[in-house]
């Protein structure tokens, strides 16, 4: 037996490769049973209360209704794509994971370009709405596909000068290290300028508070949450590009834009809320007791995510929604401008 | 620029029909869109989907009969419609009505005008992407609805106001309620303000969008709050007052363009938010005034007026309700006409939407705030 094959190591990529899986699955089902709560504390509703303690067992429930639903293809539909435009998108979100660093022993695969994979698996994402679309036969779903398109390509580019801000400043696109720059002092986090850069840090902090607000709104409009959730806009498109789908397929767009909702407050947290990084110390390290540092790092990883997250479900329910000329308004006209007058501070203020 | 991307590419127009079945055409509309994109070419209506031949139906039955089919039209402000009929049916049979009566009729016309609004206005905000406004006034339109309910055990249809009289008179304990939800109300009205009116994005939703000149409104036949966010003041209940509306103080808002032009989106959205304020200055006055005495005594044993025609109209909360029906003296009428404000307000729709984008079309749809069942009956 020759050496291509080794099981161990084959073994070990599959894990890496199974473990974000088994966080999105329970985080989708949960994410979507707090936005229901979430939505109903803010709606002044009581939210789901039957099935199981507290409710806590109704997404599970939906789950189970829609893989007992027929599976239902439009006559006009064109087959492949409808059923690939579900996969496309799911992996193109899962995809997203490999990159995150959930702590400083845990990361899918460690690659130098961290960063600039996340946005560009996302790209995935798009492909899969356009088919999606393309192949429902109906008008709202090409309608709702072709805003997504356009909103996911326009709202990258201030995404990019955000990464290439961040790139000037730490000259590193590995989200690893990024976390590991912001060390375990919550002021030596992204948002006040990260650590050993001296007193340039002052002049950096407003470029880089400004620069987190243009991620954070780019990223909203990449997951297509309120109030940039025109491709689904349910006022006016129905249900938008997957107004055609049902069942199980259904179920892979919901999941996909929950597990995309994390994986972009997850961005946004590495890059300038210090990602895995405890704010102020660890237990670990105070008890010494070495193995306790990397849960606690996956433990204030995830608060961090589930917060922005939290803020996302937050907007969505208070906000009105915006034209897609406004959209567009508020990508070209605001945040690319915005984005590149902070891009050439940093860089001046850095090389100069 | 549109003229580069006009000559180089040819794309063709796209039909979209928009309804019967749709979340944000208010019932069963259907919107037949001729699209450019996403901008609107054409904009064209059919109704008719709603359909139930209530005019005919008139024909076949008594005038008390009537009563709760006009609770069907506009199902929102079934009150109104009703006094709209009744006084019709009074002014054929001439006949006195006790003051309680007409202020008991003027309380819950008020009320019903409020719950109207609060649904008009919830359900605007959902068109335009808010869900949580939408909740809001539901929960408020929800007390108003359990004081109907405390009256005469109906939530939504209420056949309350009958020829000469109402069917029950108010409970003991409905002044009092009366007076606390109007307490209570005030703050939600400034809440939803909050919450939704002064929203950045929903006033660049809404500003500028669907403008309704006064003259296009006024040769169209809008009426009601539609026709007062193009700053005409025209309301029923000052320039043709019917019941006991001539003894109540209160002003009539109209659309000043505050957000962006008089007679857009906004102005229509706001003039309801305004009426709704003096709705509760005619409650207090109506509720502190209201004098004693028996709601049915003037209730005609059997409705049989003479030979002749009546025509009455009242402002609903939607615009001007107008009743003709002539009468043959038999037990039925010979003919009844209704003028609904919807049906009426929803003819400039196509005039408006033009040029605008899809979204625009919902809201232009939400502003009118139209009911299909008035439009189709």
């Amino acid at each position: 037996m020759n050496q291509v094959f080794d099981l161990p190591n084959f073994l070990l990529i599959l894990l890496y490769a199974v473990v974000p899986l088994l966080f999105i699955i329970p985080f989708a089902l949960m994410a979507v049973f707090f936005e229901r709560k979430i939505s109903a504390w803010i709606q002044n509703r009581i939210g789901p209360n039957r099935t199981g303690y507290w409710g806590l067992l109704q997404t599970t429930a939906d789950i189970l209704k829609l893989m007992q639903k027929e599976d239902i293809v439009a006559s006009g539909a064109d087959k492949k794509l409808f059923l690939l435009a579900p996969m496309l998108v799911f992996m193109g979100s899962y995809a997203a994971y490999a990159a995150l660093p959930f702590s400083s022993i845990y990361i899918g695969t460690n690659i130098n370009l961290g960063v600039l994979y996340m946005v560009a698996i996302s790209g995935f994402v798009v492909a899969g709405i356009i088919f999606a679309g393309w192949a429902s036969d109906n008008k709202y779903s090409i309608m709702g596909s072709m805003r997504s398109a356009s909103q996911l390509i326009s709202y990258e580019i201030p995404t990019l000068f955000v990464i290439i801000s961040i790139f000037a400043v730490t000259q590193e696109l590995n989200l690893k290290d990024i976390s590991e720059m912001q060390t375990a002092n919550i002021l030596n986090w992204g948002i006040f300028g990260y650590a050993g850069l001296g007193f340039k840090r002052i002049l950096l902090i407003p470029a880089l508070f400004v620069l987190m607000i243009i991620l954070f709104i780019s990223t909203l409009a990449e997951t297509n949450r309120t109030p940039f959730d025109l491709p689904e806009a349910e006022s006016e498109l129905v249900a938008g590009f997957h107004t055609e789908y049902s069942g199980m397929k259904f179920a892979l767009f919901f999941l996909s834009e929950y597990a995309n909702m994390f994986a972009v407050s997850a961005l946004v947290a590495s890059l300038f809320l210090g990602g895995y990084q405890s704010p102020f110390g660890y237990l670990g390290d105070l008890l010494n007791l070495p193995w306790l540092v990397p849960l606690e790092q996956v433990f204030w990883f995830l608060l961090k995510g589930l917060l922005l997250v939290g803020v996302q479900m937050w907007m969505r329910w208070s906000l009105p929604r915006l034209r897609i000329d406004q959209l567009m308004k508020v990508c070209w006209k605001y945040l690319i401008p915005i984005g590149f007058v902070c891009f050439i501070y940093i860089t001046i203020i850095m090389y100069v | 620029m549109t003229n580069i991307i006009e000559s180089k590419l040819k794309t063709d127009e796209m039909v979209l029909n928009m309804g019967p079945q749709h979340p944000s055409t208010h019932g069963v509309l259907r919107v037949e869109l001729k699209l450019d994109g996403e901008k609107i070419v054409k904009a064209d209506s059919h109704l008719g989907y709603l359909h139930r031949c209530f005019e005919k139906h008139c024909e076949a039955m008594t005038y008390p009969q009537i009563i709760p089919y006009v609770d069907r039209m506009d199902y929102l402000a079934a009150m109104s419609n009703e006094l709209g009929y009744v006084l019709a049916v009074e002014k054929l049979l001439k006949i006195e009505i006790p003051e309680r009566v007409e202020y008991i009729r003027v309380i819950m016309a008020e009320f019903q005008r409020i719950a109207s609004h609060l649904v008009a206005l919830g359900t605007f905000g959902l068109d335009t992407g808010a869900f949580t406004p939408f909740l809001y006034t539901f929960r408020d339109r929800e007390k108003i609805l359990t004081l109907f309910e405390l009256t005469c055990g109906a939530r939504l249809l209420y056949n309350y106001i009958w020829v000469g009289g109402v069917s029950h008179d108010l409970h003991p304990d409905f002044i009092r309620l009366a007076k606390e939800f109007i307490e209570y109300f005030r703050p939600k009205v400034v809440e939803l303000n909050e919450l939704l009116t002064y929203n950045k994005i929903f006033i660049e939703r809404t500003a500028n969008i669907g403008v309704l000149p006064p003259e296009l409104a006024i040769n169209y036949g809008v009426s009601g709050p539609s026709l007062r966010g193009s700053g005409v003041k025209w309301d029923i209940r000052r320039e043709d007052p019917y019941s006991i509306y001539d003894m109540f103080e209160f002003d009539i808002p109209v659309g000043e363009g505050l957000a962006g032009t008089t007679g857009d989106c906004w102005d229509r959205y706001y003039v309801r938010i305004l009426e709704m304020e003096q709705s509760l200055r005619i409650l207090e006055q109506a509720l502190d005034q209201i004098p004693e005495g028996d709601v049915s005594a003037a209730v005609p044993k059997r409705v049989k007026p003479i030979d002749g025609i009546s025509y009455a109209r009242v402002e609903n909360p939607k615009g001007e309700l107008g009743y003709f029906i002539i009468s043959k003296g038999g037990l039925q009428p010979f003919r009844v006409k209704v003028r609904p404000p919807s049906f009426v307000n929803l003819s400039v729709f196509s005039e408006i939407a033009k040029g605008h984008m899809v979204a625009d079309v919902v809201a232009i749809l939400g502003s009118l705030d139209i009911v299909l069942g008035e439009i189709d009956r």
